[in-house]
């Protein structure tokens, strides 16, 4: 199952032994191509040094184009002090000088003085690698061409046989041939082209490895950046999406919009986008979450587009952030640039190494919307895409700012990176009644319970908060209106609750006044009553006396008329 | 060959200083040291310095001198130094390049 894989020889070239898979053919000899001021020479010198000073290997530069005290003084700006590695025998330089005006040829020759140069200065520190500077120089200097190849043929055979890892430079011909005397026909092993382009004023350099037989490549054209600290290149995305994932919760900040993701904020290594028009407040929500960042003792690095770092700071201390402190301790790092200060892909290598080397939890973008000044909306999608990958592998929360450019909510635009985010929050203008509020509500939030309310978003000198909005019966409501309507309510109650009290009271008065009035009715009804009864007995009492009398006359009749019966018998 | 040695413009006094650079006993190297010695003999007889060096042998003047093609012939003096290479088989070009002709 395994063969035996081509060794390598690593540059130690930032990214280029990525793409490469491990670094250049180790015993052979490479080309690199380009135009001029593409970055052959430095490319080519930071091999030598990084192998001299990284991995033991020393190395010797045969220039065929520059004087070995400009070479040193043209690198020493990239940290490479070549006068030091050549004291400490690591790198030898040799300024080969041809001038054809100086140069009768006067039969046949061969190059062997450059062989012999050659193989004094390898020996005499030892080198395992080699650089010729612009080969094709010795074209210029003579003149017999036939000469020139066969001894070129014999020289890169030479080079094999000695088993250095060689690198041959070449300047870009027209039309479709890669070095203008055809040198790629003698290196067949390791191709790379170099170009440097301009679009749009804005310059980037790129690199594509043509060829390297016996080796997987990536075959894409990968961004390279020179800066202070030599060359890096660019990995490119990575294709699968196998990265791994945390459960872990990040605050925002601002414990109103935690709550509406799901009670706990972000999740770790995600990518948050802040979108909203001009003046809804992203940055702030950007400084917050920093500075929440910070407050955990974790790195923050924020990238500003478009304010200078003492801008922001300022600005920030008037909603009660002082992200200074922060800096202070060396949590918090700023890089401010304007995008057009290079192309995309150069911030995009400038981004990827101060990530490498501040290593910060959580990173800023502000805003990416600026970014659109230096290439197309396609191309920041492409290089945001590169850098979510790229944050995402490296765990760090990334949050971009993105100013909406219309107030028609544009929901598939801002740079096209809606979809490739995790959790998408937009901040609104809402404007009536005379004044401009902020709406803020979450679009996206993948993989948790997020609230689907908009919220007022409200920034004061004591921090940002999110505020319920009112739901009225006219429909949402914010700001002052919000106030008013709630003033408005409170009044409302109150009128109530003294109009109900007063009824109240009344309702008792009337209880009172119809209660005595009954326990009036209720005595002269007794009255009346007593009154009856009294004659009603009077009556019973006449009635017994009448009836009394009418027998006691009834007896007393009687009586007599016996009386008179008796008599006469 | 007849014809007869041209008797040179310059000051008598001033020597030809030359340097041929060589290596080893290559074909090259063998003819140019012998084509160079022939042209010497007959355009600056007693006038001339000569001084072979085999490269081989001393690799550090390859640098000093700036030596890429060999075989190299330095003219050190009189007038400007000039440089030939090749295996000097080419008369006419060697002439002129040391300013005799």
């Amino acid at each position: 199952m395994h063969h035996p894989t081509l060794p390598k020889t690593p540059t130690g070239i930032a990214g280029l032994d990525q793409i490469t898979g491990g670094g250049l053919p180790k015993g052979r000899p490479s080309l690199i191509c380009g135009e001029a001021g593409s970055g052959k020479t430095l490319m080519s010198i930071e091999f030598l040094v990084r192998g001299a000073t990284a991995f033991n290997e020393p190395g010797v530069f045969m220039a065929f184009e520059e004087k070995a005290s400009e070479l040193t003084m043209n690198v020493a700006s990239l940290g490479f002090d070549l006068d030091k590695l050549q004291a400490e025998k690591k790198i030898r330089l040799d300024y080969v000088h041809i001038d054809r005006s100086e140069i009768e040829e006067t039969g046949e020759y061969n190059l062997e003085g450059l062989f012999i140069r050659l193989g004094y200065a390898i020996d005499s520190i030892k080198a395992k690698r080699v650089v010729l500077d612009t080969l094709e120089n010795l074209f210029s200097g003579l003149t017999n061409q036939t000469i020139l190849r066969a001894e070129l043929r014999r020289l890169f055979q030479w080079l094999k046989d000695r088993g250095v890892t060689a690198i041959i430079t070449g300047e870009k011909g027209d039309g479709n041939s890669l070095t203008r005397q055809g040198l790629e026909e003698y290196v067949s092993d390791c191709v790379i082209l170099l170009d440097h382009r301009v679009i749009n004023q804005i310059s980037t350099r790129r690199l594509r490895i043509i060829k390297y037989r016996g080796s997987v490549h990536g075959t894409n054209e990968y961004p390279f950046l020179i800066d202070e600290e030599g060359i890096s290149v660019l990995p490119i995305t990575s294709l699968k999406l196998e990265k791994e994932v945390s459960s872990e919760r990040i605050s925002s900040g601002i414990p109103a919009m935690d709550a509406m993701l799901g009670g706990q904020g972000f999740f770790r290594g995600s990518s948050v986008l802040v979108s909203g028009t001009a003046g809804t407040g992203k940055t702030s929500i950007a400084a917050y979450f920093a500075n929440e960042t910070c407050k955990r003792k974790e790195r923050c690095i924020y990238f500003a587009f478009e304010e200078s770092p003492k801008q922001i700071i300022r600005n920030m201390q008037s909603i009660n952030v002082n992200l200074q402190t922060h800096i202070n301790k060396g949590l918090l790092q700023f890089y401010a640039s304007r995008p057009t200060l290079h192309g995309l892909e150069m911030h995009l290598v400038s981004i990827y190494n101060v990530i490498k080397k501040f290593k910060p939890g959580v990173v800023i973008l502000d805003p990416i919307t600026n970014l659109i000044t230096v290439g197309s909306v396609s191309e920041v999608k492409a290089m945001l895409i590169r850098l979510i990958d790229f944050l995402q592998e490296e765990q760090v929360t990334v949050m971009f700012t993105a100013l909406s450019l219309n107030n028609i909510v544009n929901e598939q635009t801002d740079e096209g990176v809606s979809s490739l985010v995790d959790a998408w929050i937009l901040v609104r203008d809402i404007e009536n009644n005379g004044e401009r509020n902020r709406g803020m509500y979450i679009m996206k939030s993948r993989g948790m319970k997020h609230s689907n309310q908009v919220r007022e978003f409200i920034i004061t000198d004591k921090g940002l908060d999110l505020v319920e909005v009112y739901l009225g019966p006219d429909g949402v409501l914010t700001g002052s209106a919000r106030e008013a309507h709630k003033l408005q309510e409170e009044t409302g109650v109150v009128l109530r609750d003294f109009a109900v009290s007063s009824k109240d009271r009344e309702l008792i008065r009337k209880r009172k006044v119809l209660e005595a009035k009954i326990s009036n009715l209720q005595m002269e009804f007794e009255s009346a009553e007593e009154e009856l009864n009294k004659m009603y007995q009077q009556e019973e009492l006449v009635k017994q006396v009448t009836q009394k009398n009418r027998d006691e006359i009834t007896q007393r009749r009687r009586d007599q008329q016996f009386d008179e019966k008796g008599g006469k018998k | 060959m007849t014809e007869q040695p041209i008797v040179p413009e310059f000051n008598e006094d001033e020597t030809y200083r030359l340097r041929l650079f060589v290596t080893g006993a290559s074909p090259n190297s063998t003819r140019a040291i012998l084509n160079l010695k022939e042209i010497c003999e007959q355009y600056l007889k007693d006038n001339y310095e000569m001084e072979i060096i085999d490269i081989h042998q001393q690799p550090l003047i390859a640098q000093e001198e700036q030596i890429i093609a060999l075989p190299l012939l330095i003219k050190k003096g009189p007038g400007a130094e000039r440089r030939l290479i090749g295996d000097m088989s080419n008369r006419e070009k060697v002439l002129k390049g040391l300013g005799i002709s």
